[in-house]
């Protein structure tokens, strides 16, 4: 299988304090690869820098082939995007919004129309087409958001803390979007810090105070550190 | 590329005008300070308060009142003897004391010299300097006439000076200030609207989103910028409407060179804006920096106090002022009708001014930090 995601010795620095101190991974394609951590773990940093928005101190790093620190450009039409943080414009509608990433990434109109109008399809919000996204309910949105940040089809989708401060149904309705675009062969990268999630992943890596303390699959995790769930792995790393 | 940053420009235009609240202070606001300024930056002084105090009460201190008090100019307050009138000036009744002194009649009638005291109240020094005038002008020609009588010839010998006020022949300040201002509105809403723009994607978080986008920052800038600049052409053509129809002011010279030269100066406008957008992290710190410069940049930019009577340091600071060659411009082109060879030099400095803060706000833009 190919790999998609390399990273080496990947370390950021702010004065003496290491955000991500020294990590090495490989992701492949179209797996899912879970980054948990506490918050503050450096989870957040880490993909700030293999999405290419934020400087490594030191480290390599190769991303769909492309280097995070040389080939920034050529990476971001390779990858997509949902910070933490909700990024699409409340006082422009679900099409507005879908048009406008989707138009900055390069594609056409014609294009644009029909992924547009599959993903409204897909998502059953035909009603909310033209809803302004700040009338639109949180968990939704977070679907909406989700969509966009894939509207470019690209080879890996980063996702930040996606599920948070969203009910359990939803966080749910979300996890098969996420399954959705892994059998169209994208590759997901999701950090979180509910630990529970982890089973939904592929392979997992734990992060403790910038650093990868563990990582394998969920059964790999679990016998390892002879623990019943994530939840008592996590414990027992994080004293 | 092209296609990228028609999709800016598409988006940012739907952000305007979804906004209702902010479509009506864009329009309406510069309409209505344009009538209120106008209206009220006069600098002819009227309605000046006069205090008298007639200590000859001769019929010739008489007429000299009477010759006051029919200029359109002052409103006599009182006229009184032995009062002082000091304290009216201290409770800011009267603006001038203008004291005659006990034999003021005889002196005159029998050729003799005497002297008339004006005491000024000069908080505000260039009324006071006005009101003086004023006055003298009147005694000096009160004195001539007297003159005059007293030796019984018509033709007195010396040179009579006839003033004509070219370009702005009846002196009207609204037709002097109606440019001025139509430059301020426009530089103003400019500047708030441009620099709050990036920043506020900064603070909806939508920037980091933006960012993991391939949109190259030239692109970026460009397309958050030309809305602006058609959004300020818009300003321009209402006030210049406004100034025509409703003011009368003329314009003299070249639509067209009024409206190059404004696309011009709103593209330096605007980038300064972007500029102040991309090393502010709040709306409200880009809000304070574009309020900051935005004053001093008016102040001095000539468009109140003439830049020939400022301190030497004062007047280099003004070289540096964008908004003062604006101001030049216009109202030489509506005014005086110059064409694009007597404001060359303005061209030039707008040109690079706009060349350096749009670089410079580019550069600063960052999309990786690091």
């Amino acid at each position: 299988m190919n790999k998609v995601i390399e990273v080496e010795n990947l370390t950021r620095a702010y004065g003496d304090f290491k955000a991500v101190d020294n990590i090495s991974f490989d992701v492949k394609k179209g797996e899912i690869f879970g980054f948990l951590g506490a918050n503050g773990a450096g989870k957040t940093t880490a993909m700030k820098m293999l999405t290419g928005i934020l400087e490594p101190t030191s480290g390599k790093g190769k991303v769909a082939g492309f280097d995070i620190k040389t080939q920034r450009n050529q990476l971001k039409y390779k990858i997509g995007y949902m910070s933490q943080k909700f990024s699409l414009y409340e006082d422009l509608t679900l099409k507005e919004n879908v048009k406008f990433y989707g138009g900055i990434y390069g594609l056409d109109n014609k294009t644009i129309v029909e992924r547009t109008n599959l993903m409204i399809e897909r998502l059953g919000l035909e009603n909310i087409e033209d809803t302004l996204i700040s009338e639109i309910p949180l968990g939704w949105k977070q679907k909406i958001a989700f969509s966009v940040a894939t509207i470019h089809q690209p080879e890996i989708v980063f996702l930040d803390e996606p599920t948070s401060g969203v009910d359990p149904i939803t966080r749910r309705q979300f996890w098969d979007l996420i399954y959705q675009a892994t059998e169209e062969g994208i590759t997901v990268f999701v950090t979180t810090h509910y630990m529970d999630e982890a089973e939904y992943c592929d392979r997992i890596s734990m992060m403790v105070q910038g650093r990868i303390e563990a990582m394998g699959t969920l059964e790999e995790l679990l016998t390892k550190h002879n623990a019943k769930d994530m939840n008592e792995v996590f414990l027992k790393l994080a004293r | 590329m092209f296609r990228k940053i028609r999709h800016i420009i598409e988006k940012e235009f739907k952000q305007i005008f979804r906004n209702k609240t902010m479509v009506g202070l864009i329009f309406g606001m510069p309409v209505l300070q344009l009538f209120i300024l106008s209206y009220a930056a006069d600098f002819e002084v009227k309605n000046i308060n006069i205090f008298i105090q007639d200590n000859d009460k001769s019929p010739t201190s008489t007429e000299l009142i009477q010759k006051i008090s029919s200029s359109d100019y002052f409103d006599i307050k009182d006229v009184d003897t032995y009062k002082n009138g000091l304290s009216l000036v201290e409770k800011n009744k009267a603006d001038v004391i203008l004291s005659i002194p006990q034999d003021f009649g005889k002196k005159i009638n029998t050729g003799n010299k005497t002297t008339i005291a004006i005491t000024l109240d000069a908080i505000n020094g260039s009324k006071a300097g006005v009101t003086q005038n004023y006055l003298q002008n009147i005694i000096l020609q009160f004195s001539k006439e007297k003159l005059n009588e007293k030796i019984k010839i018509d033709v007195i010998p010396g040179i009579d000076l006839i003033n004509r006020n070219w370009y702005n022949p009846t002196l009207d300040y609204k037709v002097f200030m109606v440019p001025g201002i139509l430059v301020l509105l426009i530089t103003m809403i400019s500047l708030f609207l441009s620099s709050m723009n990036i920043v506020r994607e900064k603070e909806v978080g939508t920037i980091e989103q933006l960012n993991v986008t391939p949109i190259k920052k030239g692109e970026f800038i460009i397309g958050k910028l030309l809305p602006f600049v058609v959004l300020g052409i818009a300003e321009f053509t209402i006030g210049l409407l406004i100034a025509t129809l409703w003011f009368h002011t003329p314009i003299e010279g070249s639509l067209l060179l009024l409206y190059i030269f404004t696309i011009v100066y709103l593209t330096l406008i605007l980038g300064m804006g972007m500029f102040i957008s991309t090393f502010t992290d709040t709306q409200q710190q880009a809000m304070f920096i574009a309020w900051f410069f935005s004053v001093i940049f008016i102040l001095m930019s000539g468009l109140f106090t003439p830049i020939e009577s400022m301190p030497d340091w004062a007047q280099i600071v003004s070289d540096f002022n964008p908004i003062k060659y604006y101001v030049d411009v216009m109202r030489l082109v509506m005014l005086k009708g110059s064409s694009f060879a007597n404001v060359s030099y303005q061209f030039i400095i707008i040109v690079i001014y706009s060349i350096v803060l749009n670089a410079l706000a580019v550069l600063n833009y960052r999309k990786t930090s690091g």
